[in-house]
């Protein structure tokens, strides 16, 4: 079982509630993944008003863990703000916390992102910070008091799957006990197997199943694929070779050649 | 046979139209002091379904396909059948594939096509979708005809009603009153958009213009005399208030997007709607006893309150002739009939 912060959850796959078309079909999807962990992303003009509850309690009765985030924030104190107002609203010391370096293509601002989760620690927070591949980031973040990591593995929205493969496996080494969530860039289901095989603990996407012609059937996709790959890191993968190798002895066979 | 109709918004208006069609008596209690109602008054105007289908169940699209004909013919001349053009800046081309991959209607073009529909578009995109069976009305002239056509050919209206304006002595109650509901109506929830008037004469466009974004998808409609609706933000709440700098911004920078020129159009207006929606995003009907609520159009009001409208007026009529004393009750108890998914008759109670 993987455990985030001491909560102990069985599903790998953390999925996003935005941009579906329709609150139903977002439980559709939901249901259909057997997900455990949710991200909400909290508007401040969502919050407080009537709508913004019947929206929140559709998400409430879904039945699973609610993990708000900070989507849409640019600044330490935007952020910082945004996740007080989701710890009252979800009654949750968790946060997603992303702060965005550039509008245009959602990359995080790191260094603001370091100083933010230094302070939502400090206040209690239980802190998964949406990064970047960088090690030292990294380092940065655990110092800060994260227990958890969520390094992207391509921009957000792109569907472009691990477009770096070595810096995801070099941080697998270099925090082989922190739980690793990619987060971001994912397209498609074999993606998600990759970034399992790679070891990596779970995977958190929205837009590849929110924007399916069919979310909840593509949510089921996903959750296979995230299993799959999650066995077959445990049972140990083949390395790949230069040559072939046959799969039955050749010794005491005839040779014609 | 006497009914009254709560709210002037298209959804109220439709249902008055189809009534009084079937010589039903009918009357309108609006707390406005004019008709257009709320969400109405805000809408882009867009009889589009096909573009809606990338996005929306296929109901959407059986029931809004017909809705320029039933505009066409109760409002001859408000019409406008031009299509709808679909277009996406260079590096966002993929959402036009994944576009037209969740619908159907539409062809695609080039950037000769392009400029030959839309001749200031010019060289600023390589390909579009075309719908071409689409239509657009401009929302606020529509509802005003419409208002001044029913009230030509009988029906009452009462403006500036109490909220509680007396239903005594009708036989029939239909509550029409869009986002007013939320918080008493189940399931009912609001999705604020925010909108912008532009005027500018230094581009012109002669039908709906979608550009795709990953994020921000918007549409611009040309609403004649140099005027441009730019619309619409999603956004889950049912806060009516003026709109935020980040939707304006998000707005401005998407009408920029599609033509530089718009920099120096003017802000004539902004305004807020709260479309009222259910968890599916589909509109429904809901009976009971002599009370009918009509509701869940989110941002498909023009598209599909005349069909709405048709339904419940032929339910109401259809009662007439010797349902009366059904009775229909339990709001929870919904069933769904399988061939109308929006119609949702609570027939399970006991009849009288």
């Amino acid at each position: 079982m993987l455990e985030l912060y001491g909560i102990s959850v069985a599903s790998r796959l953390l999925l996003g509630t935005a941009r579906y078309p329709s609150p139903a079909i977002l439980s559709e999807a939901v249901r259909a993944s057997r997900t455990d962990i949710v991200t909400v992303s909290l508007r401040r003009e969502t919050a407080g008003s009537r709508t913004g509850s019947v929206f929140f309690e559709l998400i409430r009765t879904l039945g699973v863990k609610v993990l708000p985030n900070t989507a849409g924030c640019h600044t330490v104190s935007e952020a910082v703000l945004t996740a007080k107002m989701a710890r009252d609203v979800f009654a949750t010391d968790w946060i997603k916390l992303e702060v965005i370096g550039n509008h245009d293509t959602l990359q995080p601002d790191v260094f603001a992102l370091v100083e933010a989760a230094r302070i939502l620690n400090g206040e209690g927070f239980k802190v998964f910070p949406y990064t970047t591949d960088d090690l030292v980031v990294a380092e940065r973040l655990m110092e800060a008091g994260c227990q958890v990591l969520m390094p992207w593995c391509a921009p957000i929205g792109s569907a472009m799957g691990p477009i770096n493969l070595p810096a995801l496996r070099s941080m697998r080494a270099h925090f082989p006990d922190v739980p690793l969530i990619v987060d971001a860039g994912i397209g498609r289901p074999s993606h998600a197997a990759i970034v399992m095989e790679l070891g990596f603990d779970a995977v958190l996407l929205n837009t590849a199943v929110a924007g399916a012609a069919d979310p909840a059937a593509m949510a089921a996709a996903f959750t296979g694929a995230i299993e799959a790959g999650r066995v077959a890191f445990q049972a140990g993968l083949l390395e790949p070779r230069d040559m072939a190798v046959p799969s039955t002895p050749v010794i005491g066979k005839a040779v014609f050649s | 046979m006497r009914v009254l109709i709560r709210g002037a918004g298209v959804a109220g208006l439709t249902l008055a139209h189809e009534l009084q069609a079937k010589s039903v008596d009918v009357e309108i209690a609006e707390t406005a002091a004019r008709a257009g109602g709320r969400a109405s008054w805000f809408a882009g105007g867009m009889l589009a379904p096909w573009c809606e289908r990338e996005s929306a169940p296929d109901t959407v699209l059986a029931l809004g396909c017909t809705a320029a004909d039933w505009w066409d013919a109760a409002l001859p001349g408000h019409v406008i059948r031009k299509g709808t053009l679909v277009v996406a800046p260079p590096r966002d081309t993929v959402e036009l594939t994944r576009f037209a991959a969740r619908t159907c209607g539409c062809d695609w073009l080039d950037a000769g096509d392009i400029t030959a529909l839309e001749p200031d578009l010019a060289g600023r995109f390589r390909k579009a979708l075309f719908f071409r069976e689409e239509a657009h009305l401009d929302p606020r002239r529509a509802i005003t005809a419409l208002h001044d056509k029913l009230r030509a050919i009988g029906v009452r209206f009462h403006f500036e009603a109490a909220p509680d304006y007396s239903d005594e002595g009708f036989d029939r109650v239909v509550d029409c009153t869009g986002a007013n509901a939320i918080g008493q109506a189940a399931d009912l929830r609001g999705v604020r958009g925010e909108m912008l008037m532009l005027e500018t004469s230094d581009v012109s466009l002669s039908r709906p213009v979608r550009l795709l974004h990953p994020r921000i998808p918007l549409y611009i409609v040309p609403r004649g005399d140099r005027r441009f609706m730019v619309g619409a933000t999603m956004i889950e709440t049912d806060d009516p208030g003026p709109i935020s700098a980040r939707s304006l911004m998000e707005l401005l920078n998407a009408a920029y997007a599609l033509h530089p020129a718009f920099c120096e159009a003017r802000v004539i207006e902004t305004g807020t709607g709260v479309r009222p929606a259910y968890t599916d995003n589909l509109p429904r009907f809901e009976i009971d006893g002599r009370t009918i609520r009509v509701n869940g159009f989110y941002r498909h009001g023009f598209l599909l309150a005349p069909s709405i409208a048709g339904d419940v007026a032929a339910h109401v009529t259809s009662d007439l002739r010797g349902d009366i004393g059904q009775m229909f009750v339990g709001v929870e108890a919904k069933l769904r009939s399988p061939e109308r998914a929006h119609v949702i008759p609570l027939q399970t109670g006991a009849n009288r």
